[in-house]
């Protein structure tokens, strides 16, 4: 039975479950339903949860847990004696799996009938041309041993796939009678019985946050040290040179990368913490309703605009004009992708989330401070100055660290802006390239995960998530603190 | 210095400071002074009295032009300074501000050191021609505010870092340190203890061989103690004004009788 | 004024002194940087959306050339069955030369004196006009043998022409196109054959290879990318609910709660393409969902939008005030049925509003969608849902950055105006949730 249906009737015997314990609720008490402990609909929930909640548990593990079993099973047809290292074991099962699915798919479109593709007779060539036919190509040579490991594999499947809907279902019957006969008394508290069921979904809700971040850091934990294994670590922390060669013999040195990030998202904190903070203080201090209900959503706009439009318009507009005007003029260079270009545009998309921040922090500095130096006959910007920055200045400094974590993790402009050629240089108008652009760089297109190529990509991922990481912690935390001191 | 020179307590002068004529305040709509006539003389102590709500504040706010940092605010009516009106749209309030200072009712230190709140004034009007100089404005304000002996060895200390009584001398202390004409207080007390309280109003009396004073109180027995004059406001009003005995022992207004007795009795 | 004060000559307040002009200057320079800031913003959003919509309404344009083609039998249905399977081996090879020639009778027809060759006037027209032929008479084989009006697409470089990309000087210079052929195409113009007009296939049709921008549109990449808002919608709004609920009206302030609540506001704002290796290590690698899918993409973007969806929800819960949880509770209802009947219907606008913007702020999103193979070429639109939800599609804003990697100029006005399409979807969701918030808000 195909999974979707075996769904569909765990969700139709749940159904069933709800109607037959409010029935059986109602029956109870004679359909006095003011004698029932809860409304009788809790009742019917109630087991409606008994027959669905066990029975996916089981549905969710055994899907897990199945192909694992079954590899195991058919793993030593293959390996036996051909294969010792991992990497090449691994190799052997991924193509086994493929012309396992590659056979489903023949059998799906016809172009094998049910016995010839469990048939031992089947000549291997046949099989290969016809999975090719039905548009399935098998990675390496398939040799015989795979085919008649992925048949193997087949039929263990189907097997497992019966067993799976009896327990299954047989599981969500079995919830059902138990739920209904035993637990739809008048004295059970039905409703009590759900809502705990109810929390439990809530809280399952909010730990995704918590297995989202778990996700985040093992999945590139692992990928990081087996890259690891095959490069050494030292050289990719302390490498001055970022050199992939496909052919092997690769230099992955992180710092050129490095360099590249920080000085782009430095140029681009240097345009944006100026506007930004000005703005803010403008917009705050001395803008009048109607310009502030004007110009602060404006700015607000730039905010919400997705960063490739950024990145086109790093890629056609600022680039060229600042080699045209700047770059080549003054003999720096000739390139329209260039550390400038994209700090500069990085900037701008940066301005809002500046003022933004800034126009919160310096509203929460309290008005009896600003009364204080009126007071005493200061002027508005020396208030500002002398006053209401030095009162703000830990959350002015939280919310340049924020940006500062953004433009460091900021992808897209830099690819269509900074270029791609690492380089550790000074030149403002050079092309230098980033993490971010080379995390894209090594994982977008046919990669090889088998490579450090394409491992160090979750390396640079894992540098990336600790930078950022540590920025926005050390950033919540002063920005926490400032607004504890005035509240 | 010229404040350096030393007065003769005893000559008392009573010359016109700041008069006050028909003085409307308005937040928006709310009409909160209704055409108010005051005059403050010079070095002598006037009280302002009256329950809560009623418009001292406001008033109080309306004499160094404080209520222009509030967007609603709008002040109709003659407030002169010396003759001159401050009003005129030729004055800077920012100089205005420093001949007549202010101490709120909630201290107010800024998030400075000590010693840089009180050199918060003379810095930004100039007072001072160098550290030395500056350095003896500010113990000498902290002095006259009986703040010296307890910060004396700690001015480097954030302001925030005062007990609450402390704060409020500091910041009786940095406006001092402006030498204003005229200091505005408005309920200078409220956070203080007993013995604090005194302190001040020991200093409000000193203050008064100089300056003229503006004090706002709740404590009939502090405008008795401290104050020469008292105004008595009452919904936006002014009830009556005249010399403080004269208020406190024979009103001419019943509303006055029934607030000081009311408190008092 | 008495002796006591003489000795400071009270200055008059009417008339400044030079210190006070001085700081009043300095004002004043202060003042001005404020304004030069702000301004810089609302320029910066200006000149952004100037260089956008200059370089990207050309998209919506394009020049078309009519003429009449005969669908001669021979060539196209040698069997004469009319039997679309049979036809079908007749491949686009063999509708170019058609096409070809009808165009350059056309244009002899019409009296129009040329030095060009049958080539040469056949590389005017789109290369993708035989795909487009050939597709129209597999659809409807009764064409064969009859003549038609076809209304094709004229190349990338002569619509440039039209729209000032290319002219007769960067014509000398350029291989693929003649100043020859430009002056043809002028000539046609006049004639009424080839016009620039309105073209909606940029919009509907499925993406085109390098060689043919001008055939080029975002039929896939915002199929996926509807695609892909549904899946975040279906996901992000029950469970960003569902914690921010437990967050809200259940957690008991201990460690795990603590955990998460750190745990949300640090995802907040972790570089969305960490979401992408996620994505690519889990739902691709581990858990062996197809590349380039919509669920993938959808998957990712929940993650990423969860956090914003949950903090914008918290909001909306934490604005209901207490007093009418106390009245349900009062009521004898127990603290979910408070929560789910009473807290949860007035929260609603909030949550709707802070949804829409976390979808918006999905909709943009490129990086991650780079690492799970988004990138990808795909020319078939994915099958409807639920199945489509496998299938390879594109996204809006990743067929932007694939336009912007091809080295044919047009696709730069391509991009730009997927941008301008992304860009109204975007205002008119922003519109949707500003109006939704202001028909809804509640002052307490
Ligand atoms: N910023 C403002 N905006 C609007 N109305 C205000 C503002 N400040 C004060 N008011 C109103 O003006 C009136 C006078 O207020 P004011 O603060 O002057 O009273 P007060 O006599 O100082 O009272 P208290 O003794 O409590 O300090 C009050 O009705 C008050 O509500
Ligand atoms: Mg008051």
């Amino acid at each position: 039975m195909p999974l979707s249906w075996l769904l569909a009737s765990v969700v139709l015997l749940g159904a069933s479950g709800y109607v037959a314990g409010r029935r059986r609720a109602l029956a109870g008490v004679g359909g006095k339903c003011w004698l029932l402990h809860s409304l009788p609909h809790y009742y019917g929930a109630n087991v409606a949860i008994f027959t669905i909640v066990p029975a996916l548990m089981v549905l969710a593990v055994w899907l897990l847990v199945q192909p694992l079993v079954l590899e195991r099973q058919v793993a030593p047809m293959i390996t036996g004696a051909a294969f010792q290292d991992a990497d090449a074991r691994s190799l052997a099962m991924t193509d086994m799996r493929r012309v396992a699915r590659g056979l489903d798919v023949a059998v799906r479109q016809g172009a094998l009938t049910k016995e010839q593709a469990r048939s031992n007779q089947t000549e291997f060539t046949d099989i290969r041309a016809r999975l090719g036919r039905a548009g399935v190509a098998p990675g390496g040579a398939v040799t015989p041993e795979v085919l008649r490991a992925a048949q193997r594999y087949r039929r263990l499947e189907a097997t497992g796939s019966i067993l799976m809907t009896a327990a299954v279902l047989g599981l969500a019957a079995l919830g059902l009678a138990y739920a209904c006969f035993t637990r739809t008394r008048r004295e059970f508290r039905a409703r009590n019985a759900v809502e705990r069921a109810v929390l439990a979904l809530l809280i399952l809700a909010s730990a995704i946050a918590i297995l989202t971040t778990v996700g985040i850091v093992l999945s590139m934990l692992f990928e990081t040290f087996n890259f690891f294994e095959l490069y050494p670590w030292h050289a990719f922390f302390f490498g001055l040179e970022w050199r992939p060669r496909f052919e092997g013999g690769s230099e992955l040195g992180l710092l050129p990368l490095l360099w590249g990030t920080l000085y782009i998202s430095f140029i681009a904190l240097l345009v944006a913490v100026p506007i930004g903070l000005f703005a803010a203080i403008y917009m705050a201090e001395y803008a009048g309703h109607r310009l502030r209900a004007v110009a602060k959503p404006l700015i607000e706009i730039l905010a919400g605009i997705p960063t490739v439009v950024y990145g086109l318009f790093a890629l056609v507009t600022v680039g060229p004009i600042l080699r045209d005007y700047f770059a080549e003029p003054l003999g720096l260079g000739s390139s329209s992708s260039s550390v400038m270009t994209a700090g500069i545009v990085m900037g701008l998309m940066l301005i809002p989330f500046v003022s933004s921040l800034s126009d919160d922090i310096i509203n929460a500095v309290p008005q009896s401070l600003r009364d204080g130096s009126y007071g005493l006959g200061a002027t508005q910007s020396e208030t500002i100055k002398q006053v209401i920055l030095p009162a703000a200045l830990p959350g002015i400094v939280g919310a340049v660290l924020l940006a500062a974590s953004r433009a460091i993790g900021e992808t897209m402009i830099v690819v269509l802006g900074a270029g791609a050629g690492a380089a550790l240089s000074l030149n403002p108008f050079e092309a230098m390239t980033t993490v971010t652009v080379k995390i894209v760089g090594q994982l977008t297109g046919d990669t090889d995960f088998s490579s450090p190529e394409a491992l160090v990509a979750f390396a640079l991922g894992l540098t990336l998530f600790v930078i950022t990481l540590g920025l926005n912690v050390l950033a919540l935390y002063i920005v926490r603190k400032y607004r504890e001191q005035y509240e | 210095m010229n404040d350096l020179q030393v007065t003769d307590p005893t000559v008392q002068t009573r010359a016109l400071k700041i008069s006050a004529r028909q003085v409307d305040v308005f937040y928006g709509d709310t009409h909160a002074i209704r055409k108010v006539d005051v005059d403050i003389a010079d070095k002598t102590v006037t009280a302002f009295i009256g329950p809560s709500g009623c418009g001292k504040s406001t008033f109080l706010r309306c004499l160094n032009r404080m209520n222009d940092t509030i967007d609603t605010a709008r002040v109709a009516g003659k407030i002169r300074l010396d003759g001159e009106d401050i009003y005129d749209p030729r004055v800077d309030p920012v100089q205005l501000r420093a001949r007549v200072g202010i101490v709120f009712q909630k201290p107010n230190p800024f998030p400075k050191s000590i010693y840089d709140n009180v050199a918060y004034g003379p810095r930004i009007h100039g007072l001072a021609r160098d550290k030395a100089a500056l350095g003896g404005i500010v113990e000498k304000s902290l002095r006259r505010a009986a703040l010296w002996d307890e910060v004396k060895d700690r001015l480097g200390a954030p302001g925030t870092s005062l007990s609450g009584g402390q704060q409020q001398r500091l910041c009786i202390a940095r406006a001092v340190a402006t030498s204003p004409e005229v200091l505005l207080m408005d309920e200078p007390c409220s956070a203080l203890d007993p013995i604090a309280t005194a302190q001040v109003e020991e200093l409000i009396d000193e203050l008064r061989r100089r300056y003229s004073v503006v004090i706002v109180t709740h404590s009939m027995q502090q405008a008795a103690r401290v104050s020469q004059n008292t105004a008595v406001f009452h919904l936006g009003e002014l009830v009556e004004f005249g010399e403080t005995g004269q208020i406190f022992t024979n009103p001419n207004d019943p509303r006055t009788e029934n607030y000081i007795t009311g408190r008092i009795g | 004024m008495t002796d006591a004060t003489a000795a400071r000559p009270t200055p008059s307040l009417l008339a400044q002194d030079n210190r006070t002009r001085h700081r009043n200057r300095a004002e004043v320079r202060f003042r001005a940087f404020g304004m030069a800031a702000m301004g810089t913003g609302v320029l910066a959003l200006a000149v952004l959306l100037a260089s956008v919509v200059s370089n990207g309404l050309g998209a919506f344009r394009q020049t078309f050339i009519t003429f009449p083609v005969v669908l001669s039998q021979e060539r196209l249905d040698p069997d004469g069955h009319r039997d679309p399977a049979a036809m079908a081996r007749v491949t686009t090879f063999g509708y170019a030369p058609l096409i070809g020639r009808a165009f350059a009778d056309h244009v002899a027809a019409l009296g129009i004196e040329t030095g060009l060759g049958p080539r040469a006037m056949a590389a005017m027209l789109s290369e993708e006009a035989p795909g487009q032929l050939r597709t129209a008479v597999l659809a409807n084989p009764q064409l064969v043998g009859e003549t038609i009006t076809l209304d094709v697409l004229a190349s990338g470089r002569i619509d440039g022409y039209f729209k000032g990309r290319v002219t007769l000087e960067s014509a000398e210079r350029d291989r693929n196109v003649s100043p020859e052929q430009l002056r043809l195409a002028e000539t046609l113009a006049q004639a009424g054959v080839l016009t620039t007009r309105f073209n909606q296939n940029f919009i509907t049709a499925p993406d085109a290879s390098g060689q043919r921008p001008e055939a080029a549109g975002l039929g896939v990449a915002i199929l996926g990318s509807f695609y892909m808002m549904l899946v975040v919608l279906v996901l992000t709004l029950p469970i960003g609910v569902a914690a921010s609920i437990y967050l809200e009206e259940f957690a008991p302030k201990n460690r795990f709660t603590d955990l998460i609540e750190v745990n949300i506001s640090n995802l907040a704002a972790v570089p969305s393409i960490v979401f992408g290796i996620l994505g690519l290590a889990i739902f691709i690698n581990f858990a062996g969902l197809p590349q380039s899918a919509p669920i993938v993409g959808g998957l990712v973007l929940t993650l990423m939008t969860l956090p914003t969806i949950i903090i914008a929800t918290r909001a909306s819960l934490r604005a209901v005030p207490p007093s009418i949880r106390s009245a349900a509770l009062g009521l004898g209802a127990s603290r979910m049925q408070s929560v789910f009947h009473h807290v949860l219907p007035l929260a609603a606008p909030g949550i709707l509003t802070g949804t829409i913007i976390g979808l918006a702020q999905a909709l943009g999103e490129t990086a991650p969608l780079l690492l799970v193979g988004m990138v990808a070429f795909v020319r078939e639109y994915p099958a409807p849902l639920p199945a489509g939800l496998f299938d390879p599609a594109s996204a809006l804003p990743v067929q932007v950055y694939n336009w912007t990697q091809r080295s044919d100029p047009a696709f730069v006005e391509r991009a730009s105006g997927a941008i301008i399409v992304l860009l109204v979807v975007l205002i008119f969701m922003n519109a949707l949730a500003v109006l939704l918030r202001r028909r809804f808000e509640r002052r307490w």
